[in-house]
């Protein structure tokens, strides 16, 4: 039997950053192998049986986990969830001690969420279980960058050339930061547009283009993203009230013609609907938000299935 | 690897799928519910020239689909790294169809049996047949071919290697040695 000769080189999945652009291509092919299996009567095939699968979540999250655990499901993996709440982290116990807990029962892969920047690193550098992050405070949420570059693939049939914008608080968004990683090492061109107060400073040594208003922003734009301003996460609201936000920063159909035609519209969710974008826009004809999320589980199953093999080095 | 032998050149293998395109339809007194399926890789190209002969010769279509079994394969965890995973694509529902599996080189029965586990995942066909352009023997696996290309004995440090004009460039079939 055939194999082919590329492959992931590390056994975790902690960022898009240590990706090369070879790495990502294989993610992205991989997951259009396995969309497929989604739409079929039977949704589920035995690549991952007997592999235990632990989804640690240790900040709150609907969409991710649902998705990982599908894709988990799927691949006939056994998962088993783990939240913060109710268990023995309120009890006092560290990250360290609950991992080597849950170690001790033998899992092969642990999908991990929590508030700290690193938590995933911290555990893939001490357990040998495959550490997969999904999401570390604002640092990285590497699936879904790559669910979001293989929905742009898709629907626009490449990724290199392609102007994307991304529109909100960029400053607290782990998102974006694994967006400007997988897009720029892809070669599209980046935008990024916020108030004053939610744009890091000196971001645009990422490799990309930083404008003040959301018409700048959307002129030329082939894909626009949109991102949620995330209450939780600001010590305090840095902008003035989230009316005067959606008058300066908000997506509506009038505005989002100063794109290029047929722009696909994008928000990782869950949505603000009236702060960052309008429900003519999230709900209209360009919008494939309800894609993303389709293609969430499909670009898991392929993340579960190349860590899940045999592994080159070691 | 070293070539020992010529298995088949072009015209020969023509001839081979020529014949088990007829065999095909023998067997099966025609081509109603004729379902054939080619499994990834090079039972693709050689699944789709024995649908066109059957075409031609009876004067009408017949579906053709492709079975990717990679998911199902009982080396997954032994192998490194990954081998990669492509859709699987199949013209209309299965049930009550006389599926034809295609694949190049029958050898243990793994592939196959992987296929079968597949297909299964889609429905309850009426009849599974299976068609290959070469059996080299040495099972593992309580399986045989219905429609054979070629039937060739080898050692078990020998390999068959199908070239396709699709996939290869060229149509020939080589006996090699390790």
């Amino acid at each position: 039997m055939r194999t082919q000769s590329s492959a992931l080189r590390s056994k975790d999945l902690l960022g898009i950053e240590p990706l090369t652009p070879e790495e990502i291509t294989l993610i992205l092919d991989t997951a259009e192998g396995f969309k497929e299996v989604s739409e079929r009567p039977v949704k589920k095939v035995p690549a991952l049986r007997g592999q235990l699968v632990i989804n640690l979540f240790m900040e709150a999250s609907t969409r991710t986990r649902v998705s990982f655990e599908i894709a988990e499901k799927r691949l006939s993996a056994d998962t088993l969830n783990f939240a913060a709440s109710g268990s023995s982290v309120e009890k006092g116990e560290t990250l360290i001690d609950t991992a080597e807990n849950l170690m001790a029962m033998h899992p092969d892969m642990i999908v991990i969420r929590h508030k700290h920047p690193g938590a995933p690193k911290m555990l893939a550098d001490r357990l040998p279980a495959s550490i997969i992050n999904a999401g570390d405070g604002a640092h990285e949420h590497p699936t879904q960058a790559l669910l979001d570059a293989f929905t742009i693939r898709e629907r626009l049939g490449r990724l290199q050339g392609v102007n994307v914008s991304i529109i909100g608080d960029i400053a607290h968004s782990r998102v974006v930061r694994s967006n400007i990683h997988l897009l720029t090492k892809m070669k599209a061109n980046v935008t990024l547009a916020s108030p004053p107060s939610l744009m890091p400073a000196e971001i645009e040594k990422m490799g990309v283009r930083v404008v003040h208003s959301l018409d700048e922003a959307l002129e030329g734009a082939d894909v626009v993203m949109m991102l949620r301003i995330q209450l939780e996460r600001q010590g305090k609201l840095s902008l003035p009230s989230l009316r005067e936000y959606y008058n300066t920063f908000g997506l509506t159909p009038e505005r989002l013609r100063r794109a290029n035609e047929g722009a696909l519209v994008m928000h990782p969710g869950p949505m603000n609907r009236g702060v960052e974008i309008a429900s003519d826009v999230a709900d209209g004809p360009y919008s494939v938000i309800l894609e993303q999320v389709t293609n969430g589980v499909a670009v898991r199953m392929a993340v579960l299935y190349l860590l899940a093999g045999g592994h080159l080095v070691e | 690897m070293n070539v020992k032998k010529r298995l088949l050149d072009g015209a020969r293998m023509t001839r081979a799928i020529r014949r088990m395109a007829i065999e095909i339809v023998e067997r099966n007194r025609g081509i109603e519910d004729l379902l054939i399926i080619g499994i990834r890789s090079r039972g693709v190209p050689i699944g789709e020239r024995i649908t066109r002969e059957i075409e031609a010769m009876e004067k009408h279509a017949v579906p053709f689909g492709i079975l990717d079994i990679t998911l199902y394969r009982d080396d997954l965890t032994t192998i490194a790294p990954q081998p990669v995973v492509k859709p699987t694509k199949l013209p209309e529902p299965i049930d009550d169809k006389i599926v034809v599996l295609v694949d190049d080189v029958l050898y243990t029965g793994r592939t196959v049996r992987a296929a079968l586990d597949a297909l299964i995942d889609f429905g309850r066909p009426k009849a599974v047949q299976l068609a290959v352009l070469i059996d080299r023997g040495h099972r593992e696996l309580p399986i045989h071919a219905d429609v054979i290309g070629k039937t060739v004995p080898t050692d078990a440090n020998e390999v068959i290697k199908v070239k396709l004009e699709e996939t290869d460039g060229e149509d020939e079939v080589l006996l090699m040695e390790k």
